[in-house]
């Protein structure tokens, strides 16, 4: 357990890195690549964390879809080389409580349920059937609730594109 | 089964995997380069290729590569230098990571990953990250425009690709595709075991989608509007010289191989021969000589499946940008679909 330990602090400080580079950079595209960073890291986190179909899809839906689909749109629209001034929000300062806010939330969400539990440290790996057996049985519900969400931005992403 | 492996210690296991990887990438790379992008493409224009280095021009390649490392690593001045540098890395980078779930034989593989062909559809995805990174680094509006074309080209079918192999999963019963090359050569025709099962019968509908994604991932020609040499240039590879043109060129061929290998494990049969054969009943059976016969059977098959997509490269013209959209998403995802429905309504039917 010691050596997946390590391993997570070194990954976690590169996501912190990361993260904190997103908001301060001076550029679009800069911006957008270190948030690749930190999922990757996310991603490799997941695979420290034995759940290596979540991590794959990590990488498929963030990196693969979600921030190739973000570079595509800035670089279509406005994505200039360098430096450039105008980047912040007048309203940044915002963003602080509210992530502590968030951050707050989560730590009480995690320390109520879980308290001094620990990892197993032989956990095994989980594998793809038993994952669809969760989805498709006990959690069917949550899952269907999603989709129709997914459902509802495509529908609006058509309006939205449709001239008439 | 792992007796074999289990004598070797962690780190010599490591060390293996790591050189046949390089090996399993930079040969197929090289073969397709001479067999077929210098000899097959002359003979098909009634002409010789290269013939002046080795016997038949065979030691051009080695010729090309020194003639690269010489040339001058170019950066445009208003160039994005980090971003720049470090693009062809990462298409490379994706090349090697595709080739870690591919089995070679038995004991012959780099990682068993569970869920392997999903693996191997979401890091070849990453390559899209640095063409776009190319093209928007390269401060040209050539490259740009390559770029983003490239990235709205692989997005659009890389939905195909995924939908033609669930198929092949949805049979199988398994993402492992150790397990799949299993399925293939323990299955049977209608009880009979004589060729084993493969894919390509029952799912060939899947098959040629799967190819057609193939050689649009690839950006091969007719799908070459990426880098349509007679409107762009080189689309985002226009600025790159020397040692990083050099690895976009080698990404380019090495994703070939690399993806027609993972096509022979999906639908032809992968590293196994027809295990009624010689009586094995199981991954367990095979014998080990299998860690020998496997790589070379697969590189066969890799050479065949090689060979049909740059007979279509040398053969069609390009299609337009609009054409290449309309025939991913109005014709191959809905095929793809169907195929989906029919092979799981007949895998509960049987």
């Amino acid at each position: 357990m010691v050596a997946q330990n390590i391993a997570f602090g070194i990954i976690a400080a590169i996501m912190v890195v990361g993260a904190l580079r997103v908001v301060t950079v001076n550029n679009v595209v800069h911006a957008a690549l270190w948030l690749v960073l930190v999922l990757a890291g996310a991603a490799a986190q997941y695979i420290l964390l034995t759940a290596e179909f979540v991590a794959v899809t990590q990488v498929l839906v963030y990196i693969g879809a979600v921030m190739v689909l973000f570079l595509f749109g800035t670089m279509l629209t406005r994505a200039q080389l360098g430096r450039e001034k105008k980047l912040n929000n007048s309203t940044w300062y915002l963003g602080i409580p509210t992530s502590l806010l968030l951050l707050g939330v989560m730590i009480l969400a995690l320390t109520s349920s879980f308290g001094n539990e620990k990892l197993p440290t032989d956990s095994e790996i989980v594998s793809t059937q038993a994952i669809s057996d969760q989805i498709f049985g006990p959690y069917l519900l949550p899952f269907w609730a999603l989709s129709f969400v997914l459902l509802v931005a495509v529908i609006g992403a058509i309006v939205l594109a449709r001239k008439d | 089964m792992y007796a074999l492996l289990s004598s070797i210690p962690y780190w010599g296991q490591t060390l293996l995997r790591l050189l046949g990887g390089a090996v399993a990438v930079l040969l197929p790379a090289g073969t397709i380069v001479y067999l077929f992008l210098f000899k097959m493409m002359s003979f098909m224009q009634s002409r010789l290729g290269p013939m002046e280095a080795g016997p038949y021009g065979s030691m051009q390649l080695f010729a090309e590569v020194g003639k690269w490392l010489q040339k001058e690593d170019l950066l445009p001045e208003r160039a994005d230098s980090f971003v720049f540098k470090i693009a062809p890395l990462i298409v490379l980078s994706s090349t090697f990571l595709l080739v870690a779930v591919v089995p070679f034989g038995p004991d012959a593989w780099f990682t068993n990953f569970e869920a392997g062909v999903f693996y191997a559809l979401a890091v070849s995805s990453v390559s899209v990250l640095g063409i776009l990174m190319a093209g928007w680094s390269s401060a040209n509006k050539y490259s740009l425009l390559g770029g983003l074309r490239a990235a709205g080209q692989l997005i659009a079918y890389e939905l195909p690709m995924i939908l033609a192999v669930v198929g092949v999963v949805i049979q199988a019963g398994s993402m492992n595709l150790q397990n799949i090359v299993v399925a293939q050569n323990a299955g049977s025709i209608f009880g009979w075991n004589g060729l084993g099962n493969p894919y390509l019968l029952t799912q060939f509908v899947g098959f040629v989608v799967f190819m057609i994604a193939v050689q649009a991932e690839l950006t091969q020609t007719p799908f070459d509007m990426p880098i349509a040499e007679s409107e762009l240039v080189s689309g985002y590879m226009t600025e790159y010289s020397g040692f990083r043109f050099l690895m976009f060129f080698i990404g380019e061929f090495a994703t070939a191989g690399v993806f027609a290998f993972i096509a022979s494990v999906l639908f032809l049969g992968g590293w196994g021969v027809p295990f009624s054969w010689f009586g094995w009943s199981g991954i367990n059976d095979v014998d080990s000589w299998m860690n020998v016969g496997g790589p070379l059977i697969m590189l066969t098959k890799m050479l065949g499946l090689v060979f049909i997509i740059m007979w279509v490269r040398f053969s069609y013209p390009r299609f337009r940008e609009d054409q290449l959209q309309r025939f991913a998403w109005k014709v191959l995802i809905p095929v793809s679909l169907v195929n989906i429905m029919a092979t799981s309504v007949l895998k509960v039917a049987f």
